[in-house]
């Protein structure tokens, strides 16, 4: 199976495949990696992707419609109210801003920690994160009622000379996002460079060459480029790092600066940036697994070892998430503070019981299931079981914030939360719009890291088949 | 010799073309040894040890983004103490803007620091390599498409003191290069 032709040498092949087992399948070659990843680009529309843009995109304008009546009628549309004020719209904040991480920390820590399995998963894992940043932006914007006061978050003064308070955690979100928004973009185009011009090279047309060619900013692959964008990229991951541990933590922070039983927890800040990344990598193994089975030769690039990596590190967050439960149980039994053992009563419990169960069920349970090599490496059931974690998540943001809120200080201030329709088709379209970002993206941009899985072939080395080691 | 470009333009410089990155990274050792200066090698993806082997110094790049970062920490503190401590005083939690309170500013000088460093980061790599533009004398070779595809080149710039065509030609060719061509362009 290698293609490593070592005469002469103490290390036969077979031992050198065992010692490091060939991360691309089948022997493709370097142009084999260009043309069949830019052809997916490249080839005319499938049918598939339009039917599937059938479904995605009025499920977009819902949420677009949704999100216009709210802003038309006032932000009384959703069912958030006294006390539960936020409600749908940060839990889905919450839930949309989580996936997103799984995407840097392939991009990024996978990147630092020379993981070279990560260079056919970090295209699509940053384009995820993205796409669902852009999900969640929508909640909060909205969420202040009036949007277009949204530029009061703004650092400079508001109509009314006042400035923002910068010591609230609702400012550090502010930042927190957009800086991670920001660095994204920045961390994935950057990656795109080398692969637009790569696309830009192949082009048939004047329009497509044109388009391409201005997108690949006139890269040439010279090492004299190569050392500063080497240099770049390395920068990039170690800003990154400390980053997406920062934005999720700061997200925990709008909860555990409150003086709110069940909030008010330092555990919270790494039992969110686990959970984040637990329903990642669920996210990314639900987009990857259709996306490999419909381009067949993906399976080449995207391996069955790929698959059962991240299944580990699902199973990994997951348990670090389920004792981040038990933890909280314990401190709020063992604190006894009967404001907040009533709070964990309550979630347990209360009315909310479902929820609470279901989040315990999806997270903690479910995905034990990766303890078994089977189902690890059986795709059908990898793609079953990372739906828990996805559901799951959700229900983890819901019961945080909807059982915490429904029960105030004073019984007199009690109350359920319901959602409303306008709730409902929202959330629903932005799973539409999440789909259909990814479809534009799948369609237009090399889905896979050509240049990186090019550079991790066994020929790429500058060393490749000489005897001497 | 093949030409490719506009022979009436001003040459741009000699191009030939390789095989793998083995072959180039001995080309590049050969080049650095006999003394260019305007030259590159060309590759579809970084190759491990090039710069050593084309005798470049490691990127300065990492220490401009600390500049870059530095920036956007004094931004921050700008930003957060001049209205907070001066503009528009906030007594937040019973505390005013002193000493002890400094810890609740630190998410937003974090997250500036970041910012500012990314922006340096993809900017300066941009600007130190002459991007973004939209044409280059290299992009006449038809050739020269595959090297974001599978192929490796290497290029000597006629502005290079010791440039001779005949010369480089012959140079090349005992390094293994093959399609040598002139390169005309501006």
């Amino acid at each position: 199976m290698s293609t490593a032709t070592l005469e002469n040498d103490k290390i036969s092949a077979e031992e050198l495949e065992i010692v490091r087992p060939p991360l691309v399948l089948n022997n493709r070659t370097m142009g084999w990696i260009s043309s069949y990843i830019s052809s997916i680009v490249e080839a005319k529309t499938p049918l598939w992707w339009y039917l599937s843009m059938g479904v995605t995109v009025p499920l977009t304008l819902m949420c677009f419609l949704c999100l216009a009546y709210l802003i038309a009628t006032g932000v009384g549309v959703w069912g958030n109210n006294h006390p539960v004020g936020w409600a749908w719209d940060i839990t889905n904040f919450v839930f949309w801003i989580g996936i997103g991480h799984a995407g840097t920390l392939i991009s990024a820590i996978l990147f630092l920690t020379r993981q070279k399995w990560r260079t056919s998963i970090n295209r699509a894992a940053e384009a995820m994160t993205l796409f669902a940043v852009v999900c969640a932006g929508i909640y909060p914007a909205l969420h202040v009622g009036r949007v277009w006061m949204a530029w009061f978050l703004a650092p400079i003064p508001n109509a009314n000379a006042i400035w923002q308070n910068f010591r609230s955690p609702l400012l550090w979100d502010v930042f927190a996002v957009s800086t991670y928004f920001t660095v994204s973009v920045l961390f994935w185009y950057t990656g795109l460079i080398p692969d637009l011009a790569t696309i830009r090279d192949r082009c048939t047309t004047k329009i497509k060459k044109f388009i391409y060619g201005v997108l690949a900013l006139g890269w040439r692959g010279g090492n004299r480029q190569w050392r500063h964008y080497e240099m770049a990229y390395l920068v990039l991951a170690g800003l990154s790092t400390p980053l997406v541990l920062s934005v999720h933590s700061v997200v925990s922070f709008d909860f555990a600066t409150s003086v709110i039983p069940g909030w008010h927890t330092t555990i919270f800040p790494p039992y969110f940036v686990a959970g984040a990344i637990f329903g990642g990598f669920a996210m990314v193994l639900t987009i990857m697994i259709p996306a490999a089975a419909i381009y067949k030769p993906l399976h080449d690039l995207v391996t069955i070892s790929h698959v059962d990596k991240m299944c580990k590190i699902i199973l990994l967050t997951g348990s670090i998430v389920g004792y981040a439960y038990l933890m909280e149980l314990f401190i709020a039994w063992y604190s006894a503070n009967p404001y907040e053992r009533a709070a964990f009563w309550y979630r347990a419990f209360g009315p909310y019981w479902w929820a609470y169960w279901s989040m315990m069920f999806c997270n903690v349970v479910a995905p034990q299931m990766f303890w078994f090599k089977f189902f690890r490496t059986h795709l059908i059931w990898v793609w079953i079981i990372v739906q828990f974690p996805n559901a799951g998540m959700w229900f983890e943001r819901f019961v945080i914030i909807a059982t915490t809120m429904s029960r105030d200080f004073t019984p007199s201030a009690w109350g359920m939360f319901h959602p409303t329709w306008v709730d409902v088709c929202t959330f629903v379209g932005t799973f539409g719009l999440f789909t259909t970002l990814f479809l534009l993206f799948i369609r237009f941009l090399p889905m896979i890291c050509m240049f990186e899985v090019k550079a991790v072939l066994p020929e790429a080395d500058p060393h490749y088949g000489e005897a001497h080691h | 010799m093949n030409v490719a470009g506009d022979p009436s333009a001003p040459l741009h410089g000699i191009a030939a073309e390789f095989q793998c990155a083995r072959d180039l990274y001995h080309a590049a050792e050969k080049l650095r040894d006999a003394g260019f200066r305007h030259w590159d090698v060309f590759s579809p993806f970084p190759i491990h040890g090039m710069d050593e082997a084309m005798g470049l110094k490691r990127s300065l790049l990492g220490r401009i983004v600390f500049f870059g970062g530095l920036t956007g920490f004094l931004t921050a503190v700008t930003l957060e103490f001049g209205p907070s401590s001066f503009l528009y005083p906030l007594i937040v939690a019973g505390k005013p803007t002193n000493i002890f309170s400094v810890p609740a500013f630190f998410p937003i000088m974090f997250e500036l620091t970041i910012l500012l460093s990314a922006f340096t980061a993809v900017f300066g790599m941009l600007i130190m390599n002459g991007l973004p533009r939209l044409n280059h004398a290299l992009f006449n070779w038809d050739r020269f498409k595959t090297v974001t595809e599978d192929k490796f080149f290497v290029a000597i710039e006629a502005a290079d003191p010791k440039f001779e065509p005949v010369a480089m030609r012959e140079l090349l060719e005992s390094l293994g290069g093959t399609n040598i061509t002139l390169i005309h362009g501006d």
